[in-house]
């Protein structure tokens, strides 16, 4: 009833739909902290916004009050025009520290999401193997997540989240625990995913590089209390050669502007 | 242990006590020391006689029962009280009391319930096995890393798939040691059981023994209580050396 309402009252642009509305989210914890701050966000479709601020701005709070994995003091989430309290099977999470279980093998991490929701075993471990293969896996399939590198880790961690089919994918800092090299190729993986999947990814940094070099838009949240100082439509041009993006102009314009805006809450 | 400048097995020190012992015996200082020798020659005596089978029967019938009851009903009680600080805010008080509590003193009170038969010493053992079991699984349930608890929302696990196919697995290897120590405790219990309702069992022939001051007989009967006790642990540090590999292997 609501979706309706709302599809109705939207102006008939040619801009994509929020399929994530944030409207004026507040979060208070123990102690007086005030995490966030009336903040208000829309995520699009097919695209990726990145939530980036220093340390202690609420990004990762925001993204897991989202994902319905810590309740909001006030405010609300609408996902698809639906307010949303908990977690649901529309929206899936990428850890920053991988949440695998250890032993288990990668096919049965990569599953575990659709064995949670009863799919039978061979279905489940076919469409597993399959997202595996995607996010460059393949062979690692009987292997334990002791055996693998971080990144390797984060990338099973990925096909768990592709695999249930959720139309928006959190991810809280998942390229911090690997290494730079590592790093580098998964933001390159992560661009032609998100070409690839019509999804809506929100992708949470404190990396302004990463930021712009991965997002269609990005939040710029600013601590104490948590707020959004700013919304950015990254407009840098994304060709064939990903590493000719690290050297564009408008890359490097942007990656400055958000530093020289960042700098003032930084000790 | 090293002796001379040569190399020396641990158990050696087994024999300079057993001489010890022997000498003592021999010398007929006290009534309450035969030799060892001839505790031993009893030992083979009492090993043939049909009461010692039906004891040892029925020691291995409660312990199993026992602490398999113990294992079931304390692990995910465990489990419930690392997870949920309503169960632990109601049991912790009385889960701490009963582990430092003198359990031996609760024995009389089990018996007035449930007579002198084997569900006394069935819940003997459950008594000195589960409370260990308890804390420890519970121990297991609060290290779970807050990411898998949160892994577990965020895929939709129900409360009864978060237990079953997560909290319990995290938790295995500090579910693991409780239960060791569980059935080291269990063997106080089936034997203090056993010696405190003293009509069935080993409890029946110490009984027996000591109030005819059969002193070679008894000490005969404990040396083998001991062996078993040994014995079990053996075990079950055997077993537990084979976990530690999964037990290091499973922080991601």
């Amino acid at each position: 009833m609501a979706a309706v309402e709302s599809a109705a009252l939207a102006p008939a642009t040619g801009a994509p739909q929020p399929v994530v509305e944030v409207r004026s989210v507040s979060k208070f914890y123990g102690g007086g902290v005030h995490a966030l701050d009336a903040v208000s966000l829309e995520f699009r479709e097919g695209q990726l916004t990145s939530l980036l601020g220093p340390s202690g701005c609420g990004k990762t709070t925001l993204l897991k009050i989202v994902a319905g994995l810590i309740p909001a003091d006030g405010g609300e989430v609408r996902v698809k025009g639906r307010s949303v309290a908990g977690p649901g099977p529309e929206r899936s999470f990428v850890f920053q520290d991988f949440a695998l279980l250890p032993w288990a093998t990668v096919l049965r991490n990569a599953a575990f999401g659709l064995e949670l929701r009863g799919v039978p075993r061979t279905r489940r471990e076919a469409v597993a193997a399959a997202q595996i293969a995607k996010v460059g896996l393949g062979g690692f399939e009987h292997k334990y997540p002791h055996e693998l590198s971080g990144g390797m880790r984060q990338r099973v961690g990925l096909a768990r989240a592709l695999a249930i089919e959720a139309d928006i994918i959190l991810m809280d800092e998942p390229f911090s625990a690997v290494d730079e090299q590592t790093r580098r190729k998964f933001q390159e993986d992560l661009l032609e995913l998100i070409a690839r999947e019509r999804k809506t990814f929100i992708f949470v940094t404190h990396s302004i590089e990463e930021a712009v070099y991965v997002s269609d838009r990005i939040a710029l949240l600013t601590p104490r209390p948590g707020r959004v100082s700013q919304v950015i439509d990254v407009a840098v041009p994304r060709g064939a050669d990903r590493d000719a993006i690290r050297r564009h102009p408008v890359y490097l314009d942007m990656v400055e502007s958000i530093w020289g805006g960042l700098k003032q809450y930084v000790e | 242990m090293q002796l001379f400048g040569k190399r020396v097995p641990a158990a050696a020190s087994l024999l300079v006590w057993a001489l010890a012992w022997e000498i003592v015996g021999q010398a007929g200082l006290t009534a309450l020391f035969p030799p060892l020798s001839s505790v031993m020659v009893k030992l083979a005596e009492i090993v043939a006689v049909p009461a010692f089978w039906d004891a040892l029967a029925l020691t291995a019938r409660t312990y199993v029962t026992g602490t398999a009851i113990a294992i079931a009903a304390g692990t995910p009680i465990g489990l419930l009280m690392g997870r949920s600080q309503v169960a632990d805010g109601l049991l912790l008080p009385w889960v701490n009391t009963f582990t430092s509590a003198p359990l031996s003193a609760m024995v009389p009170v089990i018996m007035a319930l449930f007579g002198f038969g084997e569900t006394t010493i069935v819940l003997t053992v459950i008594l000195f096995a589960i409370w260990i079991i308890i804390l420890d699984a519970r121990a297991g349930a609060r290290s779970i890393s807050p990411s898998l608890v949160e892994m577990a929302a965020a895929f939709g696990a129900t409360r009864w798939q978060a237990f079953s196919k997560i909290y319990l697995w995290a938790a295995l290897p500090e579910i693991l040691t409780g239960i060791r120590l569980g059935l080291i405790r269990a063997v106080k219990g089936v034997i203090i059981g056993q010696l405190l309702v003293s009509v069935v069992g080993f409890g029946h022939m110490f009984e027996i023994y000591s109030s005819n001051f059969l002193m070679e007989h008894m000490w005969a009967l404990l040396l083998v209580l001991f062996a078993l006790a040994f014995l079990i642990d053996a075990l079950l540090a055997r077993i537990e050396r084979r976990i530690e590999y999964f037990a290091a292997s499973r922080s991601p």
